[in-house]
């Protein structure tokens, strides 16, 4: 099933959670010399498209870029717009997430600017994909996977481009400060470190030192001053709003119940909700709770928003341990706030270091597209085979002491919960509780749970219980058809080849 | 004359719903055309579907289109069945099994505490409706149909009633004002309804029509109870014999059209329906039926809602109707008794159950005799409160130690 290649680059098929040791030293830079930079720090050249030059942009070469700015996200088109303009084939993009303001690309993609993406194919993106129009695989992975992917050498990034709300003329930069601040720049700093050439986009210069220094300058080529690097208020995206739905209300209350009944909340815990609108109003009743118990979380690890920082100055949740802003409020906690603290994929996600922070968590709420009877669960494909979403933290998070997927049973006449997933994203043993508006089933591995939850009052099912009431509801669906060519790789938090989606036959 | 029928709806809004247009043709047989957002999994399913429809109403040669957005079989089935009776007379229905879930009756005791409003036009809320576990659901076919939509909503009413899971919800239907909400009853009698709302109501002759109605058409002799809604100055006049009517279990009060036919307002403090609640409340209470208050319709305004299920509760009503999923835990929780109601209730039914035990024919606290209709109520107040969570089942084996 897994290839041996991918995109001519031999491929390591998952092993099992734990099982693949990677040997040898991580992936190193060339050296540099300060000989090669101006002495008095300022290395601000004209335009993007002279930095790119001075990079020395050439076909082939892997071109990164990051999401901080979700969808508000203005400086990877023009790269490639640049790119186009001066015949440049057969260029890899390689971002930390897609969003539909990326659209444009799919020129690129017809043309032969790009080869390929190895990020996340989201919305018309994942359809061109999904329809095999790319003439490379694409490569998805988790947020941590790509900070190990970058630091073992997997991915040799030529020229990382950092969108930054503010920096200095030597690189050093932020995004808590300036008209477009956006939170943090973790998404960016494997590029920093690893990256053979790395030029900052600002809209914000100030004079040295830019202060904090999320990006440190000693990494940094070129720096760029444009009219506007970002569109801040689109780091709102549609995911990221309360739910306003009685069934998902529902839904975020019974998780509440089921973390509450089973003492996962007690004094000292902690919990990471993303960045859906059930998972906000989880994190609500959460507040509730702690409230009525006297008793507050540890930390909090973000996405933040509103809601998560109104927790923080409530003096419910010690720290937020932030690895990217949701909204404004985030970032104005965590510009102000030294107990809101931003993380990046290094600290919380890589799975190739000396721990992460993601199995200090004792509860984490994540989404899912479908999970099959044996907990393994898809992210990025819908159960009509086509890509449409990334993986983000989703994989890394997994890690967690309970996860829980929140999640409605079946969406329009679609169920939820499969046989078999399109594309497994996470294995099952990882996966410890679904809960739905129907029903909560826990994962036969966790006795401890099921033992705690025996005589409860909430509706405690079997998954495949719940497959059934779905079914009997929906009616089966037919199985999707598929043609041989593979049109993308999901790869796991080591590196390894999970799965792949193959080509949607139309 | 125009062979095409259209029915359903579609749109960016809508979903779990779908939009047929029809047109019976002379020849070329059945071409049926499916756009559907769940195509690539159900596409061969809801044609099979499309098609076993037009060969029950034995429709040889037509040209079927649907846009769906995810609907069930039972409302693509319904959607269609109202678009050949647009174009065809005839008698057949097109009917699915009665889900077996569907079969239960209700008693008149039964809790009316809230009672939720469902446009019946509206499939994506049918179908979650029961999970909120409201005590009754109500398909509506008045105020929330459109005149134009009115006769295959009953049709998409009818299959409701059939096919979706209430998750032992109460089954309401509330018609339309006589004399057309007895065309409605004609569609739904027989299909396992529990209660009819009867909007509007005036007169206990008005109650008697349909209740003539139901038994005349009740084929299964089944349980229909009728819950009048007061909604006018002449109806809370007469509000004793309409309570008083025959299967009449709950007496409900509409505050809206009531004040409009006062010539008033309404406002939440209610003082200008102060009496016609108070009556009500008084008639239900002679004709030994449920007093049922009016929604409450900000749905955003949580704390405003107990305030008014608290007065309401105060002023000597059981229930009241709820527009939202959410507004029925509040519902639930503020009519439920409070800790003096448990504590006197709690008494009663000790010494009642002490009286049991030791053999004796008389339940006495103190030196005071208790009457059997006190000991039922106590009853029903410790039920309800370990229903709303606030007392546990074995209360009695911690009781007095």
């Amino acid at each position: 099933m897994i290839p041996e290649t991918i995109n001519g680059k031999k491929v390591i098929p998952f092993k099992g959670v734990g099982k693949y040791k990677p040997t040898g030293r991580k992936y190193a830079p060339k050296i540099s010399t300060s000989a090669d930079y101006p002495l008095d720090g300022n290395k601000l050249v004209d335009s993007l498209k002279d930095a790119l030059i001075k990079s020395g942009i050439k076909d082939g070469m892997t071109i990164s870029t990051h999401h901080h700015f979700r969808d508000g996200d203005l400086i990877a088109v023009q790269i490639f717009d640049i790119a186009h303009e001066m015949g440049i084939k057969d260029l890899v993009w390689f971002p930390s997430a897609s969003f539909t303001c990326h659209q444009p690309l799919i020129k690129y993609l017809e043309d032969g600017t790009i080869h390929h993406i190895e990020g996340s194919m989201n919305g018309p993106l994942g359809k061109f994909t999904t329809q095999g129009k790319m003439k490379g695989v694409g490569i998805l992975r988790s947020h941590g996977g790509r900070y190990q992917a970058v630091q073992d050498g997997e991915v040799e990034i030529d020229i990382a481009v950092i969108a930054a709300p503010t920096a200095d003329p030597f690189g050093n930069s932020n995004g808590v400060n300036g008209p477009s601040a956006c939170g943090l720049l973790g998404f960016a700093l494997a590029d920093s470190q690893y990256a053979d050439k790395v030029i900052v986009v600002t809209d914000n210069l100030v004079p040295f030192p830019c202060i904090p220094w999320q990006i440190h300058g000693n990494y940094v080529d070129y720096v760029v001053k444009v009219d506007q690097v970002g569109i801040p208020e689109k780091i709102v995206s549609g995911t990221t709003k309360i739910t306003k739905s009685p069934d998902r209300l529902l839904i975020a209350e019974l998780t509440a119940k089921f973390c509450e009944e089973a003492e996962l909340i007690y004094d000292g815990f902690s919990f990471q909700a993303g960045a859906g609108g059930t998972a906000l109003s989880i994190g609500i009743y959460f507040g509730e709770i702690m409230r009525r118990k006297g008793i507050k979380a540890r930390f909090a690890r973000g996405g933040s928003n509103k809601y998560l920082v109104d927790l923080l100055e409530e003096g419910l949740v010690e720290y937020i341990l932030d690895g990217q802003t949701f909204d404004l409020d985030g970032v104005r906690s965590m510009r102000d706030n030294p107990r809101h603290v931003n993380t990046s994929p290094f600290t919380s996600y890589n799975y190739h270091g000396k721990g992460n922070f993601e199995g200090i968590l004792d509860v984490v709420i994540l989404g899912a597209t479908e999970v099959d009877v044996n907990f393994n669960a898809n992210v990025v494909t819908h159960s009509d085979g086509y890509l449409l979403h990334g993986i983000g933290g989703w994989q890394n998070c997994l890690f967690g002491k309970n996860v829980i997927l929140p999640i409605p049973l079946f969406r329009d006449r679609i169920p939820v919960i499969r046989d078999e997933v399109t594309t497994i994203c996470g294995p099952g043993e990882l996966i410890d509780i679904i809960v739905t508006e129907r029903g909560i089933a826990i994962n036969p591995l966790r006795k401890d749970l099921i033992n705690k939850m025996k005589n409860s009052k909430l509706p405690i099912k079997t998954i495949q219980q719940l497959k059934d009431e779905a079914e009997k509801i929906c009616g089966k669906p037919k199985a999707i058809e598929f043609e041989e060519k593979i049109v993308a790789a999901i790869k796991w938090v080591d590196g390894t080849v999970i799965d792949v989606v193959k080509k949607i036959k139309e | 004359m125009s062979k095409i029928a259209e029915t359903g709806n579609c749109g960016k809004e809508v979903r779990s719903d779908c939009k047929i247009t029809l047109e019976i043709t002379k020849s070329g047989g059945l071409k049926i055309e499916v756009i559907s957002k769940v195509k690539p999994l159900f596409g061969d399913k809801i044609e099979a579907l499309c098609r076993d429809v037009l060969k029950f109403f034995d429709i040889k040669n037509a040209n079927l289109k649907i846009e769906d957005t995810g609907a069930l079989d039972y409302v693509i089935a319904a959607r269609i069945e109202a678009a050949v009776k647009i174009l065809v007379s005839t008698d057949k229905e097109y009917l699915f099994p009665l889900i077996p879930e569907n079969n239960s009756q209700t008693e008149r005791e039964t809790n009316r505490r809230s009672r939720l409003y469902l446009p019946g036009d509206s499939p994506k809320l049918a179908l979650n409706a029961g999970i909120h576990s409201p005590d009754g659901i109500i398909l509506d076919l008045e105020d929330s149909v459109a005149p134009a939509k009115k006769f295959e909503t009953r049709i998409l009413v009818r299959n409701t009633l059939r096919s979706v899971d209430f998750y032992g919800a109460e089954r309401m239907v509330r018609i339309n004002q006589l004399p057309l909400g007895l065309e409605d009853l004609r569609m739904v009698v027989n299909h396992n309804v529990n209660l009819i709302l009867l909007p509007k109501c005036e007169s206990a002759a008005q109650v008697k029509q349909v209740n003539d109605e139901i038994k005349a058409l009740n084929k299964n002799k089944r349980k229909i109870w009728i819950m009048p809604i007061i909604e006018s100055a002449l109806g809370v006049i007469n509000s004793y014999e309409i309570a008083a009517s025959e299967n009449v279990v709950s007496l409900a009060i509409g505050l809206e059209d009531y004040t409009a036919d006062l010539g008033t307002q309404r406002t939440n403090e209610g003082t200008e329906t102060f009496f016609a609640r108070s009556q009500v409340v008084n008639s239900a209470r002679a004709a030994r039926v449920q007093p049922i208050d009016s929604v409450f319709s900000d749905v955003s305004d949580m704390e405003a809602l107990k305030q008014n299920v608290l007065r309401s509760k105060a002023l000597g009503f059981d229930g009241m109707g709820c527009i939202h999923p959410r507004q029925i835990p509040v519902i639930h929780e503020n009519y439920a008794p409070d800790e003096k109601e448990i504590d006197k209730a709690m008494k009663i039914v000790n010494a009642f159950f002490e009286a049991t035990e030791k053999g004796l024919g008389v339940v006495a606290l103190g030196s005071k005799m208790i009457d059997p209709p006190v000991v039922k109520r106590a009853q029903r107040t410790i039920e309800q409160a370990i229903e709303a969570g606030k007392l546990s089942t074995d209360w009695r084996e911690n009781y007095g130690k």
